[in-house]
């Protein structure tokens, strides 16, 4: 049996200088310079990046429950296009991913799937009430391998449950990744609380209602010693307290989303829920703080928070429409155009926020590792040049409620590849 | 003129005079034995209210038929909206059965924006009270009733309230009250002072083109009109204010305050009024008391509104003068 094999020539390499990378089988053979192999499959690059296959750890793959806004097999190619070849699927499913049955199901159709390794994420409690345990010790012990616990679109707001969860987690080196948001402060919250929700009569979702649970979170993961992860960080002020808890050695890492790194809330004026996620777009400032952390590393990485919806939950007035937008398929094109075309990363920052740290915190075996040889052939190329207009007919998710539709974004990802073979090809799925 | 009417904040200064010189022209209607105009005949007016509210609807309702349109009431209540059929659907089945325009009423923030800017209908959208959003057209009766009383019904026409210091005083935070006339007395140059617990204020005040104060005592002797707005009971609940015997020492309108006011100066109130909370029976009743006066205005308000933004190239008010000068 021939091996498979693909020769990329003359990308640069985490936007370095070009090199030919060598692929064989599921692994990287060979980087350098001309290198030649006459049974290899050549896939010129001149002008375009290589990075390591893109991480999510912040993905809701709709599978069980609704699966008229996506299924584990249109996230997964809906992530291919991207650029990704691991995601993390959230546990907000129906059923909820709070039992080992769930996450192995979650698991077993990412496997078939094909298009991307896909981690399930298990609920930290019970049905995501806040009020019991979930068996994290099962769902890391299953077929599953959970590492990462999460309520995610909800806050595990009980600080007791929140500290036992922190504790109990050690045992097997998970980690708790909180939806921080005071559930008295927000509700009814319809949009960021401030001068456009005062003008839009649109209840307010005030930053101190994430910010005072970052702010306990992070105390709590100091006394327990525990690490904890930050889910989608929105506002300023969660990002003095990361800052100041990372600068006592606090054990604590956050991701951003690219919404949230390029849109504000002055676009809800619109009443468009397509504009509606939560935590809500916020300001120009917030954007602004948000960046120069992703940027120093005080948030440690983009998470997409990929959230599909049908049309008929955003087809409708805003206080009715759900809350959520897709962003696999266009995550990498809005952080080129918010951090590097603003000179605030280079690709090797992008390599480390997308793929190398999101891998590190959910601890994604065989991805975000270095192109080098001997590492398994997960790699995402881009082409950097490309301009084009976001037309989410073109997407491959099952959801088309994106933001950025008739939006000019910068870059595309031509190829992906998953141990070696690609998902994407040219900028088609296989 | 528009297309639409859904904000206050969307007319400028002479759109906003001529619908309250039109009301006025409206109003004289009213004075007639026959309080009818042919202007809209033949065209379909729905209103479309998916809260309740009697007096809005009514007024409405009154408006259309003096101009001649054929009414169509849906109540969500009782209809396919209980059963789980969306805005869309609803808006796009009253259409295809010819209406022109859609009086709508909303609980949800945004809703008549959506459904004039969505491409879902073509028919002319009037906000009739969205969520805690805007109310336009009671906006527009305020001015009028502010118009009349303080330049003069006669000597108003083709003016603004240029100088007016006006005091809206209560829950600024949920009202589409406060909202809409904030936005529309500051087009019409007038001074406008929000009063209430910091509670009721929202946090994004700062933003909008008025003063606030705590202290009701200090803005009255300073006010030409003073506008009290409901506050429900319930809201203690939340916290919003202690007790409704504490909101009502601190920014009730009783018979004392009511002296403290210039004497030309007028108290007005939205409606429903809460006798006993914001406002004093004494007060309420009171000749210096609009609430009546509203009312009436109200429906001059909505017939000028409609015939400008359905009949405005029919000539209905030059016929209305015609009569009138016979």
């Amino acid at each position: 049996m021939s091996m498979n094999k693909i020769l990329i020539r003359g990308a640069r390499v985490l936007g370095g200088e070009a090199q030919d990378v060598l692929i064989e089988g599921e692994t990287i053979a060979a980087t350098g310079t001309g290198l030649t192999d006459p049974d290899a499959t050549v896939v010129p690059a001149e002008g375009q990046i290589l990075l390591p296959g893109l991480v999510d750890l912040h993905t809701h793959l709709r599978e069980p429950g609704r699966e008229d806004s996506e299924t584990v097999l249109t996230g997964t190619r809906a992530a291919a296009s991207g650029g990704f070849t691991s995601v993390f699927a959230m546990a907000n499913t129906f059923p909820v991913a709070d039992t080992a049955g769930v996450v192995e199901q979650v698991y077993r159709l990412g496997q078939e799937s094909g298009y991307c390794d896909v981690q399930p994420i298990g609920a930290v409690t019970v049905g995501l009430e806040g009020t019991q345990l979930a068996e994290l010790g099962a769902m890391h012990e299953s077929a599953a391998g959970v590492t990462v616990f999460s309520d995610d679109g909800k806050c595990v707001h009980d600080a007791v449950i929140m500290r036992r969860a922190l504790e109990y987690v050690k045992a097997f080196g998970g980690v708790v990744a909180q939806h921080a948001q005071e559930p008295r402060l927000t509700e009814g919250a319809q949009m960021n609380e401030g001068t456009v929700s005062a003008e839009l009569g649109l209840g307010g979702w005030p930053a101190v209602a994430e910010e005072s649970i970052v702010a306990r979170d992070v105390l709590l993961a100091e006394h327990v010693g525990s690490r904890v992860h930050i889910c989608h960080l929105s506002t300023a002020g969660s990002v003095e307290i990361v800052r100041w808890a990372k600068s006592r050695g606090i054990d604590v890492t956050a991701e951003v989303t690219p919404h949230h790194l390029l849109l504000t809330d002055e676009l809800v004026r619109s009443y468009d829920p397509v504009y509606k996620v939560n935590p809500p777009l916020r300001t120009e400032r917030d954007v602004r703080a948000l960046r120069e952390a992703l940027a120093d590393g005080t948030i440690d990485i983009v998470a997409t928070d990929h959230a599909p919806h049908p049309h008929e939950d955003k087809d409708c007035e805003w206080a009715a429409a759900a809350m959520g937008m897709v962003g696999l398929e266009t995550a990498l094109s809005v952080v080129q155009r918010t951090m590097v075309e603003t000179g605030l990363l280079d690709w090797a920052g992008v390599a480390d926020r997308m793929s190398f740290a999101p891998a590190r915190i959910g601890r994604a075996t065989g991805h975000g590792r270095p192109v080098s040889a001997g590492e398994p052939a997960n790699l995402t190329l881009v082409d950097p040049a490309y301009r084009g207009t976001v037309d989410p007919a073109g997407f491959a998710s099952r959801s088309r409620n994106t933001p950025y539709r008739g939006r000019e974004l910068p870059g595309r990802v031509t190829h992906t590849f998953l141990r070696g073979r690609a998902t994407l090809m040219d900028g088609k799925l296989a | 003129m528009m297309r639409h009417l859904i904000s206050a904040a969307d007319l400028t200064r002479d759109e906003a005079v001529l619908i309250l010189d039109t009301a006025e022209e409206m109003a004289r209607v009213a004075d007639r034995p026959i309080k009818k105009l042919p202007t809209l005949r033949g065209r379909t007016v729905v209103n479309l209210f998916f809260e309740d509210s009697t007096r809005t609807r009514i007024s409405f309702e009154a408006a259309e038929k003096r101009l001649s349109a054929d009414v169509i009431n849906f109540s969500a209540k009782g209809s396919s909206v209980s059963k789980g059929e969306s805005l869309k659907d609803t808006a796009q089945t009253l259409e295809a059965m010819g209406v022109d325009a859609v009086v709508i009423r909303h609980g949800a923030s945004g809703a008549p924006y959506r459904l004039a800017t969505s491409g879902w209908i073509d028919a002319a959208v009037i906000n009739a009270g969205d969520g805690t959003h805007q109310h336009p057209t009671q906006a527009l009766l305020d001015a009028f009733t502010m118009r009349r009383r303080l330049v003069g019904r006669d000597t108003g026409l083709g003016r603004d309230l240029a100088g007016k210091r006006i005091t809206i005083v209560g829950d600024v935070l949920h009202s589409r009250v406060a909202r809409s006339n904030v936005d529309l007395l500051h087009t019409l140059g007038a001074e406008v002072t929000l009063v209430a617990p910091p509670t009721l204020v929202p946090v994004g005040v700062t933003s909008w083109p008025c003063e606030v104060s705590y202290d009701l005592d200090a803005v009255l002797p300073k006010s030409d009109a003073v506008m009290m707005l409901r506050v429900q009971r319930e809201r203690m609940n939340a916290a919003f204010f202690p007790t409704e015997r504490e909101y009502s020492r601190r920014y009730g309108l009783d018979g004392d305050r009511l002296a403290r006011m210039p004497e030309h100066a007028v108290v007005m109130h939205p409606g429903p009024m809460v006798r006993g909370m914001e406002i004093t029976a004494e007060v309420a009743d009171s000749p210096r008391c609009t609430v009546i006066e509203q009312v009436a205005n109200g429906v001059s308000i909505r017939m000028a509104v409609l015939y400008l933004l359905l009949g405005g190239n029919e000539p209905a008010t030059t016929h209305a003068r015609t009569e009138e000068s016979k």
